[in-house]
Parts: structure tokens; sequence; C-alpha cells
């Protein structure tokens, strides 16, 4: 845009500003102020899930009420996240998790998008309708189909039984590889599409010139390849990870009884012990956790969009 | 991207779709099993959807979904068109920053962390919980994915012919209407089709803010999911995932329609 068309902020005409007031209102209100309001019921008292929380806070009342309330606040919601090694081991295995499968997502969605942007023009939408279409298919019955094939009775281990490679069905249902498995499969696409869309864009003759001047083509590939689709590993590997960490259908249906990732663990403090105040101490713990990735993701997002991937 | 395929790319697309599409297949072809085992064939039956026809908690769940899904779709595809809008031609404004990191961020947010602080929100302000909760927490959550299919669309087009239509004297707002209305209409309703779509599936985040009599048909289908797997719920899946295909075929061609790169779906997200 350039500035002659750029309209100055006094000039803005009413119909200008609802554009920009409307989607900005309704953002603040059903997106910003409800994290606050989490951060501050994550300081309130244990009052079983029933409003009001204590201490809170009468803006009329000036300092004075502003300064008792402030002594009012609680830690004791942090304070148990750091002594109750539940939660400890719940953060440690949902970043530990997420981290897994976001390299397990990698190494398998890389080969599909370059095999994708390899393929003539005339199947590419093809190929992409075919990717996106289970992606927005709903991930509980993506989920779901999982369950079916992975029971103890399931087609898997039909399978592997007719094929004489195991003598007793092994258990897949509520294992780590099970949620693996789930994870894998609901966030290939996201790992797929955007590495796809930066390899598409690639002008090939880099990787050319590199290989005419006796580069072995691995190497060109590793030094040339890699690097310039680095844009859409980084989108694609932050688009898994980021709701992976926080992820509850796939463990809650796939995985184990045993072990449990953040998700879970907010999910059980909330709907289970009905204790608000520490299942706000844990979003709040588990947002600061992302905060990096998520500032990360926000300026790629902003730089492809302008790019135009 | 040099075209050309080799071996290992054609056996890595063959593999990737196949691990993609051979559980729904398996799911969609045990929907239509005479037995009640879900792991034992029992021939071809469709028995699952007549004894759905009179499942009357699910038929109702799905009634509610529909009607959030319409309602959510409509009001965030206004919302995000408009955010788009002001972040592809307001040029720099206060704030801006802070609005384009709301408009971003719930795309990846944990839904957990989301549907928390939506219903701690509804608590706060002491709004009934049900129906109309589950569609404001929609409308936020899907108005993010229309702005940026919308501002992908907007990035994309040529401003000549709006800025023609201005030096000929027509006011901004009717050139709006009247020429980049038309030319964005595509990714509108590409973007109204995939909000209906999302908040048809949501679990997460309905559960937290739902209350009595809104329960919705992800919520229903998990309460009996957790109890194991039925043939039953195999029919609902496979009756979903015939509707949600026919919206996003519906939705691409939109898109192509008007000539856009097929990007916008899925690789901005």
């Amino acid at each position: 845009m350039t500035p002659a068309t750029q309209p100055r902020a006094e000039a803005r005409s009413w119909g200008q500003r609802l554009v920009i007031l409307i989607p900005y209102l309704w953002l603040i209100a059903f997106f910003l102020v409800p994290f606050l309001i989490v951060f501050k019921i994550s300081l309130s008292q244990y009052a079983t899930a029933q409003p009001p929380y204590l201490p809170q806070l009468d803006i009329t009342g000036g300092f004075e009420t502003l300064r008792e309330f402030v002594s009012e606040l609680s830690f004791a919601g942090y304070a148990r996240l750091v002594s109750d090694s539940l939660y400890l081991s719940s953060y440690g295995r949902s970043l530990a998790i997420a981290l897994a499968s976001t390299a397990m997502l990698l190494v398998l969605g890389f080969p599909i998008a370059y095999g994708m942007a390899r393929a003539p023009r005339q199947w590419q939408g093809v190929l992409f309708m075919l990717i996106v279409l289970p992606f927005w298919t709903s991930f509980l019955i993506r989920v779901y189909a999982w369950m079916t094939i992975l029971q103890r009775d399931g087609l898997l281990n039909q399978a592997l039984l007719a094929l004489g490679i195991v003598d007793t069905p092994p258990v897949w249902i509520s294992t780590d590889i099970a949620i693996f498995i789930g994870i894998v499969y609901t966030y290939l696409p996201f790992m797929v599409l955007p590495i796809y869309a930066t390899l598409e864009r690639m002008d090939e003759s880099l990787f050319e010139a590199a290989a005419d001047l006796g580069c072995p083509r691995w190497k060109a590939f590793w030094l040339v390849t890699v690097p310039l689709a680095l844009p859409g590993i980084i989108a694609g590997s932050l688009l898994c990870f980021i709701p992976i960490v926080g992820e509850f259908v796939i463990p809650d249906l796939l995985g184990g009884s045993g072990a449990m990732m953040i998700g879970q663990t907010l999910w059980l403090e909330f709907f289970g012990n009905r204790d608000w105040p520490a299942a706000s101490a844990v979003a709040v713990v588990l947002l600061a956790l992302l905060i990096v990735p998520l500032v990360l993701y926000q300026h790629v997002q902003a730089r492809r969009l302008e790019r135009g991937d | 991207m040099r075209r050309g395929l080799s071996v290992f790319n054609v056996t890595s697309i063959a593999l990737g779709l196949a691990f993609l599409y051979l559980p729904i297949l398996i799911l969609v072809i045990y929907s239509f099993n005479a037995s009640r085992l879900v792991t034992v064939w029992g021939g071809w039956s469709t028995r699952w959807y007549v004894s759905l026809l009179g499942n009357e908690a699910m038929l109702e769940a799905a009634w509610i979904s529909l009607r959030i899904a319409f309602l959510t779709a409509c009001a965030a595809t206004v919302l995000g068109t408009l955010a788009a809008l002001a972040l592809v031609r307001a040029g720099r404004f206060r704030g801006r920053l802070l609005f384009s990191g709301l408009v971003y961020a719930p795309l990846v947010m944990p839904e957990v962390i989301t549907g928390l602080a939506l219903l701690l929100l509804f608590v706060a302000i002491e709004i009934e919980r049900g129906f109309w909760t589950v569609t404001i927490a929609h409308t936020t959550l899907t108005m993010c994915f229309v702005t940026v299919i919308v501002q992908a669309r907007l990035l994309g087009f040529d401003r000549s012919l709006e800025e023609a239509a201005m030096d000929l004297g027509c006011p901004p707002l009717r050139t709006f209407i009247t020429v980049t209305l038309p030319l964005i209409a595509p990714a509108i309703a590409a973007g109204w089709v995939l909000a209906f779509m999302l908040s048809l599936d949501d679990l997460v985040v309905a559960n937290f803010v739902t209350g009595p009599g809104a329960t919705t048909l992800p919520i229903r289908i998990y309460s009996e999911v957790r109890l194991g797997v039925k043939p039953e719920i195999n029919a609902i899946c496979t009756i979903i995932i015939g509707v949600v295909a026919a919206g996003i075929i519906v939705a691409s061609l939109l898109t192509k329609f008007a000539g856009a790169k097929p990007a916008p779906i899925g690789g901005q997200i």
C-alpha cells in the first residue's frame, strides 16, 4: 500500500472507524477480557465452583480498596502447581509429547509436501484438496476412527495376526503409542500445507545451480531447498506444537488412565474437582509456557500473509 | 518448483494419502456393518441408520448444533470480513499490533484455555449458559478463520478497479458494495462454510460454555464414545463426514470459480 492511499487517522470517516471498531471490540470482549478474568481467578481462593470468588475488586473504592484487594490475593493455586508433582509431570509430559510428535510430523510431512510441490501442475489442485479434506473432517470423528482400529480385537491386530507378524495381539489402545498415532494422524495436514505452500513457490533453478556447480544432490537439498522451505517448516511446526501441548481429546480417548497431559489435568480440575482457581492457575502457566511460540507464530503468520504464500 | 516425480515422491504421497483416508474409510464401511460388534464383520446393513432415527437425544443434539453453526457462520462471516478489511485496508491505526495478535491467537490457542476463559467471562457477567453462550464462543473462534481467508483474497486482487470507481466519483460505501464485495464474495462464502463446519465440529469449547438444554452433537457423541465404540456412532459419523465433504467441495469450487488460488482454504492456516 502506498502512503498516498493510506488514510490518516484523523481523516477516517465513521464507516472506516466502524470497520476497525466492531471486530476489535468483539475480540477484546470475548478473547482478551476472558484471559484477564482467568488471570484474576487464578489468584482467588478456592470456593467450590461458586462465584463470587474472594477477594472481590470494587473499583469505586479507590486506592485503599485496591490495596486491600492485593493483600487478599491468594497464590495458593500456584503454590500447589509447584508443590504437587502431578502438575509438574503433566506439564513435562505435554511438552515432551508435543516436541516428539512435532518432530515425527515434520519427518512424515515434509516428503509429502515435497512430493506434492513436484507433482505436475494439473494434479496439484486435486492433491491439495485431498490433503485439506480430512483436515476439515471432524476432529472427534478422526480420533474415534482410531479407537476402533486400535482396540484389542481391532483391525490392526486382526491384520497383524493374519499376516503372522505377531502371535499374541499387542496392546495399542491406552498406550502412548496410541496417543502419538492419534496426534500424527489429526495434525498431519497442519504440517503438510504450510510446507507445501513455501515449496510450491520456490525457485528450483537455485537447486539446479548448486547441482550444476558440482554440489551433490543431497547436499544441495540440505543447503538450498531446506533453508528456503524454512518459513513453511517453522509455521507448520508451530501450528502443530502449540495446540498439541494443550491437547485434550486425543489423550483422553486414546491414552491410558495413568499419566495425564496438561489439558486433561485442567479439564479434571475444572469439571471433576470443581476447583476453578486451580484450573485457572494451570491455564495461566500453560499460556506462559506457550507465549514465546505464540508470538513467533503470529510474526511468521503475518509475514507469510504479506508475501502471499 | 520443477515438476517431475521420483519414485520416492510418489510413494510418500501415496502412503500419506492412504494413512489419511484408510481410517475414515474403515469407519464408513463399518457403519454399514450388520453385526453389533464393531470389530466383527457381519454383512452389509443399514440398521444403525434406522436405529439412529429413533435416537431422539442424538437428533435433538444434531438440530441444536446445526442452528448454532448457522448463526455462528453468519456472525463470524460479518465480523471476520470486517477484521480482514481493517487489517488490509485501514493502514496504520492505534492498537494494530494487539488487533492482529487477537486475530491470529485463536487459530492456535489450545481449546481448553479458550473454553475456560470464555466460561469464566460468562460466569462473571452472569449470563445464562446455553445456546447463546456457545454461539458467541464459536463466533469468536471461527471469525479468525474467516479473516485469514478474506485477507488473502483482499491482498491478491487489483486495487485499480476500486480506484477507478472512486476517481469517477463513486462514494466509498457504494464502491465497496458494487466493486469490492463482488470481488471478495467467493472468499466470504468459503469463510462462511468453514465457520459453519468448525462450529459443528467443536467439542472442547462447547463443553465448557454450554448449559442445560444445549447439548451439541459433538458433546453427545463424546459422552457415548467414552463408554466405548458403538455401530450407531459410526453411522452418525458417516453422515457428518458426508455433509462436511460436500461443504468443502462447494467451498473450494466457490474459491476456484472466482479464480483464486486454492491456498486460502488451508495453506494460510
